[in-house]
């Protein structure tokens, strides 16, 4: 239980990435705070690759991804954790 | 007791700035790993968060791959010719002052070909922000020489190296009488955001300049590598000095970057001096310019078509 209380804490998020506007440059990869984007193998219309997040759970949601991106092809957004309280 | 988690989705899973841009003209047609697309997302942010009205402001401007960015943006917006984005935002804010003008252009463009009309909007101090991308070249028309390339550095009109010595923009702009000067790099991305909102709030000529990498004509012509390792530069090689000295900052090729806000101090507005001047010299004959009243074409085509028809049926 506890530890479902501390996880609750923590901020919790995810990203939407548009595969069909990105290209390539890789300041998301970069700049991405816990380090969980790469680019993929896949090649999307375009012929760039486009990011993937590779470990959802530590995504915090802060958006730096989305702020650097000048392709506005990729964005975070926060998905709030509860604890019911019963 | 806690039970479960579940999850609540806060935030719709939208792109938040996709409301700020014209999405039917994307994809721009910047390079991969240019730098303006994320000024524009930090321009958008900083415009959501600053609480302006967006049909009160105006975004004004020149020529080059930074003046795409009026065609970009989902406001009212004026595509100038090379230069004369001050000019034609100086004409807009007279003409309406209730609007919020933001000047949006390149170095080249203000700074050389419009550097005159960028030295007397600041004198003057004209109400309105300019928000300057330095990628340290002319970058659409071929990479020539601009006044803000670095000595030392290669372009197409200088195939053995710049020799001219390099504008100090803040500098340059404080020199003037701008009353907000701030500096930051397309990697600052939430200091950016923060300064364009203040500059946005800012009452005068509030000026910031944003460095910003450009792979196609700059770095790889220096063999300075791509947008990424630009912007990796910037992180490495910046140093936050809010308060400098604007003297101090000067950029040289590949060296320090100090980024900041420089200057933020109070002087009467254009519009403000020219109140209180006529106030003075013509009294109550003189009607001021007022800034909350928007000037309404409408009505005043109304009126006059009015005047008209009681003429007619005199």
């Amino acid at each position: 239980m506890a530890q479902a209380v501390e996880q609750s804490k923590k901020a919790a998020g995810s990203v939407i990435i548009i595969a069909e506007r990105c290209k390539g440059c890789g300041f998301c990869v970069e700049f991405c705070p816990p380090e969980i984007l790469e680019l993929s193998s896949e090649y999307n219309a375009k012929g760039y690759h486009p990011p993937v997040l590779t470990v959802r759970d530590l995504c915090t949601g802060c958006n730096i991804c989305g702020m650097v991106c000048p392709d506005f092809a990729i964005y975070g957004y926060i998905t709030k954790k509860k604890t019911k309280e019963t | 007791m806690a039970e479960e988690l579940y999850d609540i989705e806060v935030a719709v899973p939208e792109n938040p700035i996709e409301s700020f841009l014209r999405m039917d003209r994307m994809p721009h047609i910047w390079c991969p790993g240019c730098g303006i697309g994320t000024t524009v997302n930090c321009f958008a942010r900083a415009l959501e968060t600053s609480g302006l009205d967006l049909d009160k402001v105006a975004i004004v401007s020149g020529i080059g791959c930074t003046g795409r960015v009026a065609g970009y943006v989902r406001l009212d917006s004026f595509h100038t010719t090379h230069g004369r984005a001050i000019p034609f935002a100086s004409g807009l804010k007279l003409a309406n002052p209730s609007l919020k003008v933001v000047v949006y252009s390149g170095d080249g463009d203000l700074t050389a070909i419009g550097g005159n009309h960028f030295i007397h909007a600041a004198r003057r101090n004209l109400d309105m922000t300019v928000i300057l991308i330095n990628n340290f070249i002319y970058g659409m028309t071929g990479g020539q020489v601009a006044p803000t390339t670095p000595i030392g550095a290669s372009a197409s009109t200088a195939p053995h190296g710049s020799f001219e010595e390099a504008f100090n923009l803040p500098f340059l702009a404080e020199s003037c009488g701008a009353v907000y000067v701030a500096r930051w790099t397309a990697y600052h991305v939430r200091h950016l955001t923060k300064a364009i909102k203040e500059a946005l709030l800012k009452k005068g000529f509030s000026f910031v300049e944003i460095l910003a990498p450009c792979p196609t004509l700059y770095s790889r012509r220096n063999k300075l590598g791509d947008g990424l390792d630009q912007m990796v530069y910037y992180k490495n090689s910046s140093e936050i000095k809010n308060g400098a000295e604007t003297k101090s900052v000067a950029l040289d090729l590949q060296g320090k970057i100090i980024v900041g806000k420089f200057v933020d101090k109070e002087r009467p507005t254009y519009i403000d001096a020219m109140n209180e001047h006529f106030r003075k010299r013509l009294g109550d004959r003189y009607i001021p310019s007022d800034e909350n009243k928007e000037p309404n074409p409408c009505l005043e085509r109304k009126s006059r078509s009015a005047a008209s028809a009681g003429r007619a049926s005199f």
